[in-house]
């Protein structure tokens, strides 16, 4: 039983975003909403973070910002995209100095389109990713630090070698 | 002495789990103010499981090293307190215990840490007087330090320390860290830009923090019952309930205040300290 899902704090960056989805985001911690009830608190720190809310598309700008704030999150970690600027870069997809959505710079588990993305939509993206969020604290349970990959290389070659 | 052993034991192991209970009760009471529904009651639980199992991540090993001392004096102190010691002793170890915190926020390098760190040291500049006028005004009371003489002293303190009572109760908003006293370290994300002290502490290294907070949460409610206890059973109830109603005074306040700046912590403190604290002693100067 992993009490990773059971208390996840997020922490929340704008990139290029408009501050529509960014109200919506911060909605979800109204009473109306209250994702408290799920143990879910808003941190402004990456090293206290279990989700990472990203909210707009990447510009070259921000990129070493996102890359940095994923870094810094210790192992579990999700990363959520908000909204379809998050999701592939939206209609600024275009713009001399966007890179696109945010899985340009860091992997990304859960997508939230919308525009903006309303915090149903929100709500149910972060609680997508507590699902993820627990396969990886399993995996992170499974694997030894040391042999795991020399054995996955293993297996891998194995599968190939079958298909070939 | 076997009392005095089985009174340090149940503190080892219930003082977490109360603390961490209160600290349940402290954030569904604060949401339903805030017009929330708030998380269940074990979710302090849950938050300290959930930070041991994350990935260890701290920026020098030292860090952690002066974190476990922080909680192991902590404990001490409350053990201390709990096996009916000195007063003195507590508020020593207690002081020693806060220095180890701060030692361990400056060691990261990290400018939110160390400006968290300068917060809590001026924090301790404005309780440490009141707190050490609550332990001369016992003594002055009861002539001892000792808890276990104070307990057994036969007449209620509150009566003669009124004025020390509303001072601790005054200084206790700082120790519990709650607005708007909470300048170095929130527990509310909207009070903090990064996390103040425990900025550069993550997982195990945090979840120490939050146990040592309950541990301290409970011996400082422990000088709040020392003010009503008299020997009889209605005193110890008495004692007990004046304790959860100051638990819930603190909540209230946290969530009617925002937080102000360190320059009327350290001089309201400091006031309050030599009016209300001060004048009670000189009063029992001349009673005694």
């Amino acid at each position: 039983m992993s009490y990773v899902t059971k208390s996840p704090w997020v922490i929340h960056y704008d990139g290029s975003s408009c501050n529509g989805c960014d109200i919506e985001v911060l909605a979800c911690l109204t009473p109306m909403y209250d994702v408290e009830r799920f143990g879910i608190i808003n941190t402004g720190n990456p090293k206290h973070a279990d989700v990472f809310l990203v909210t707009g598309a990447i510009n070259e700008q921000n990129k070493a910002v996102v890359q940095q704030i994923y870094d810094q999150m210790p192992e579990p970690k999700v990363v959520v995209a908000i909204g379809i600027c998050a999701t592939s870069g939206g209609i600024f997809k275009e713009c001399y100095n966007i890179m696109g959505g945010t899985d340009t710079v860091i992997p990304v588990d859960v997508y939230v389109p919308g525009c903006a993305a309303r915090p149903e939509a929100i709500i149910d993206g972060v609680v997508k990713g507590l699902g993820v969020l627990a396969e990886k604290k399993a995996a992170m349970g499974k694997k030894p630090a040391e042999p795991a990959p020399a054995a996955e290389e293993a297996a891998t070659e194995t599968e190939m070698k079958e298909e070939a | 002495m076997t009392t005095m052993i089985l009174w340090v034991i149940a503190y080892l192991i219930f003082a977490p789990l109360v603390g961490g209970i209160l600290a349940g009760l402290d954030r569904i009471v604060s949401a339903r103010m805030q017009g929330r529904v708030g998380p269940p009651l074990l979710q302090p639980f849950y938050d300290v499981l959930k930070l041991m199992e994350k990935e260890p991540l701290t920026v020098n090993k030292v860090q952690d090293f002066y974190v476990m001392c922080f909680l192991i004096f902590i404990v001490i102190t409350g053990g201390f307190f709990f096996a009916g010691g000195d007063l003195l002793l507590v508020i020593f170890s207690l002081t020693l215990a806060s220095v180890f915190l701060i030692v361990a926020a400056f060691s990261s390098n990290s400018p939110y840490a160390q400006v968290g760190a300068e917060r809590e040291l001026l924090q301790i500049m404005a309780y440490e007087p009141m707190v050490l006028m609550t332990a001369v005004g016992f003594y002055m009371f009861t002539g001892s330090f000792r808890v276990s003489d104070i307990l057994t002293f036969g007449q209620m303190p509150l009566l003669y320390l009124i004025g020390i009572f509303i001072g601790y109760l005054f200084i206790l908003t700082i120790k519990f860290r709650k607005s708007p006293f909470d300048l170095s370290m929130s527990h509310h994300a909207h009070q903090e830009l990064v996390k103040g002290l425990t900025t550069e502490f993550s997982g195990k290294t945090l979840a120490m923090i939050e146990v040592a907070h309950w541990y301290e949460n409970i011996f400082l409610l422990g000088f709040v019952f020392l003010f009503f206890v008299n020997g009889t059973p209605l005193s110890i109830a008495i004692g007990v309930v004046v304790c959860l109603a100051a638990y819930f005074l603190e909540v209230l306040i946290d969530n009617s205040y925002a937080r102000m700046k360190w320059q009327f912590t350290l001089k309201s403190s400091w006031v309050i300290a030599i009016t209300a604290g001060f004048i009670n002693l000189v009063v029992l100067r001349f009673m005694f």
